[in-house]
């Protein structure tokens, strides 16, 4: 059968257990919408909690930034799983023992304030919906390339399916559905992961494969790692194994920046409202970082089998003799090649080909190569990668069986539904509950809030379907965004909330504008203007780091010089502080 | 009952804190400040702060939320407070 057949059957049936899970789980009340009825087992809470989590950037992208980042890449390794430990030491278990339903609700009330609710609610929605797009983008990715349907039917289908599960079964529909993701997604990226690595070192564990030996070609018995750093010395670049192509500090404040970051998504905060105790939340929040670490510890691997493997199967090249992954690829434009030396070789050196991303004439050169309308640059480097595809050609550039390449597409495509799942019930769930509900109608019932929140997501996920079919040139820059501002608004008042009874609302408000407002400014300055990093040569990717401690330092100031929080609040302080009686979340 | 729950949050903070000293020491310390120094040295095919910073790290991280869970486990037995 061929590749297409495969990922029909692959995407198809998957498809169908996601709205065969969404039937069986739809509910009635908003207590399941919100938060799944708050029974949920720690297990299932962690895998959910990693497919929340691990979204299209996570499955598609990383390996592929960390295969041209080398050593730097760790940023996102270590950023993207140390939040976790935050998360179970720091916040899980209070929030849960807090029980409300979302995140500005927690802010809100600890601080007994609208308006620190209000700025709550709008960090979430802007970073929630940050994040959707992106996940657009992967869903359109991998529909353009593996089932060759324009991209734009394939967001269509891909927001149908996710309309459909989240807006019937809620939060959890979404959690069910999302155990299923994760393994669909595990398994979809470990199994080439163990071929790859089988095929390149003989060793069936990716994670010791890529600190092993080379089996064959010219550099048989070399260590790959080895191997890796020559290749790149010899090419030009940063040698793989070692920092450089980044400061220390920058590397310090953006893993950082993540890691905080990461603690403080709304998205992946709600998940720990639904289990149904403090120790529960403590047990799933050790699954969900096991669960992730799985993929995250494979995909470093995966990163230096690519890299050796690209540069092993194209540079140096002919490009007549090019593999047929390589043509296939730049059909869709994200593989470019400019013939500098008229010598019809690929050359792969450090230095980008030409400035910018790919603009094709539409006319081919004199060995059918698509050519480009890009201005070319100086260098010898005359192929464009782009770092997206690393995941998703892997299994082509390793000649893998057709159905473990199908099987990548439907895992890329769990990946990316199980995030942008997530994310629409937060932006649903800040609007329907904490602005509709706890803000302008708190006579509704039961019956109207529930029909706001799946209007809400049908609101939502049309505009991320927007958004995925006309996307915006500034995703990327914006990504920064999210986790600048998640780490300098929510992490700090949220940690202060509970270690610190004394911490007031007028700390709280002056703390949060304060590390929203300069970290925003920053990274506007850098990304939209222009600017440069003129703090410390800090990057806009990690300036939330700066932001945070801003937030901290003035949250603490203006509250200690402040009349201290009323009795009520610091009680309840005390009481989130011990787990016996959590009970099931409640919404007022 | 006052002090006993001054004593429980002030074991839990100071257990707390130990782990996240861990937690600073592996990233922080052996993934990014020390890593040239770690370098030097190799586990197979690995230099150890390159294995630190893509590997090691992560091992400790879901170690820590582990550990955590069950000292707290048996803490809020010890003071009552489970639930």
């Amino acid at each position: 059968m061929s590749i297409l057949t495969w990922t029909y059957i692959m995407v198809g049936v998957t498809f169908g257990l996601y709205i065969f899970i969404a039937w069986i789980s739809r509910v009635r009340d908003t207590k399941g919408f919100y938060v799944a009825g708050g029974g949920v087992p720690p297990l299932a809470n962690g895998m959910a909690t990693a497919a929340d989590w691990m979204s299209a950037a996570s499955f598609i992208s990383m390996a592929g930034l960390i295969s041209f980042l080398g050593y730097t890449g760790s940023i996102y390794l270590m950023g993207w799983t140390g939040g976790y430990v935050l998360l179970a030491l720091l916040l899980a278990p209070y929030l849960r023992k807090f029980g409300k339903y979302t995140v500005p609700d927690f802010v809100g009330d600890r601080y007994y304030s609208d308006i620190a609710r209000v700025v709550a609610l709008i960090c979430a929605i802007f970073v929630s919906l940050t994040y959707v797009c992106g996940q657009m983008r992967g869903v359109g990715i991998v529909f353009s390339r593996f089932l060759e349907v324009p991209v734009n039917t394939g967001v269509l289908i891909g927001m149908a399916i996710v309309f459909f599960y989240a807006g019937l079964g809620g939060m959890k529909g979404i959690t069910w559905t999302q155990v299923a993701q994760y393994s669909v997604l595990i398994i979809a990226y470990i199994i080439p992961a163990v071929f790859i690595s089988m095929k390149i070192t003989g060793t069936p564990i990716p994670q010791i494969g890529f600190g092993s030996h080379i089996q064959e070609g010219q550099y048989a018995g070399q260590f790959l790692l080895d191997t890796l750093d020559k290749l790149n010395h010899d090419l030009g670049f940063t040698a793989y194994t070692q920092p450089g192509a980044k400061s220390m500090l920058d590397v310090f404040c953006i893993t950082f920046a993540l890691m905080v970051g990461t603690a403080g998504l709304p998205h992946v905060i709600i998940r720990f409202y639904t289990v149904p105790s403090v120790r529960a939340a403590r047990l799933s929040a050790g699954y969900a970082l096991l669960f992730i670490a799985i993929l995250y510890t494979t995909a470093p691997a995966v990163a230096a089998f690519a890299r050796y493997n690209m540069i092993d199967t194209i540079n140096n090249k002919p490009y007549a003799e090019a593999p047929s992954w390589f043509k296939n690829w730049e059909k869709t434009g994200l593989i470019a090649w400019v013939d500098k030396n008229n010598d019809g070789i690929i050359q792969y050196r450090a230095g980008k080909p030409f400035k910018g991303k790919p603009k094709f004439s539409g006319k081919t050169g004199p060995l059918g190569q698509k050519l480009v309308k890009n201005p070319i640059t100086e260098n010898a480097n005359e192929l464009y990668v782009d770092r997206d595809i690393m995941v998703l050609a892997n299994p082509e550039i390793a000649n893998l069986p057709a159905w473990v390449i199908a099987l990548v597409a439907a895992g890329g495509l769990a990946a990316a539904l199980s995030t942008a799942s997530g994310l629409l019930l937060v932006i649903a769930s800040s609007i329907a509950h904490d602005l509709y509900y706890r803000m302008i109608n708190r006579k509704a019932t039961e019956k109207q809030r529930l029909m706001v929140g799946r209007i809400m997501i049908g609101l939502a996920v049309c505009v991320a379907g927007y958004f995925g079919i006309n996307p915006p040139g500034f995703v990327a820059q914006v990504v920064a965004f999210a986790f600048g501002l998640a780490a300098s608004s929510f992490f700090p008042i949220i940690v202060l909330g509970i270690f610190s009874a004394r911490t007031n609302r007028e700390g709280a408000i002056c703390g949060m504008l304060a590390g929203i407002i300069f970290t925003a400014v920053y990274i506007i300055n850098i990304k939209f203007l222009g600017g440069t990093a003129w703090f410390m040569g800090i990057s806009a990717e990690g300036i939330g780091t700066v932001g945070m401690v801003l937030n901290f330092i003035v949250t603490i100031l203006v509250s200690s010089m402040t009349k201290a929080p009323p009795k009520e609040i610091q009680e309840l302080v005390q009481s989130i502080r011990t787990p016996r009686g959590a009970g099931a979340a409640v919404d007022h | 009952m006052e002090k006993n729950l001054k004593e429980y949050w002030s074991k839990n903070v100071t257990f707390m804190s130990v782990l996240l000293v861990i937690w600073a020491v592996v990233s922080y310390g052996c993934g990014i400040i020390f890593v040239d120094a770690l370098n030097a040295t190799r586990i197979g095919g690995f230099p150890l702060g390159f294995w630190f910073a893509q590997q090691g790290a992560i091992y400790v991280f879901v170690c820590l939320i582990f550990v955590y869970y069950f000292y707290m486990q048996k803490l809020d037995k010890e003071y009552d407070v489970h639930e």
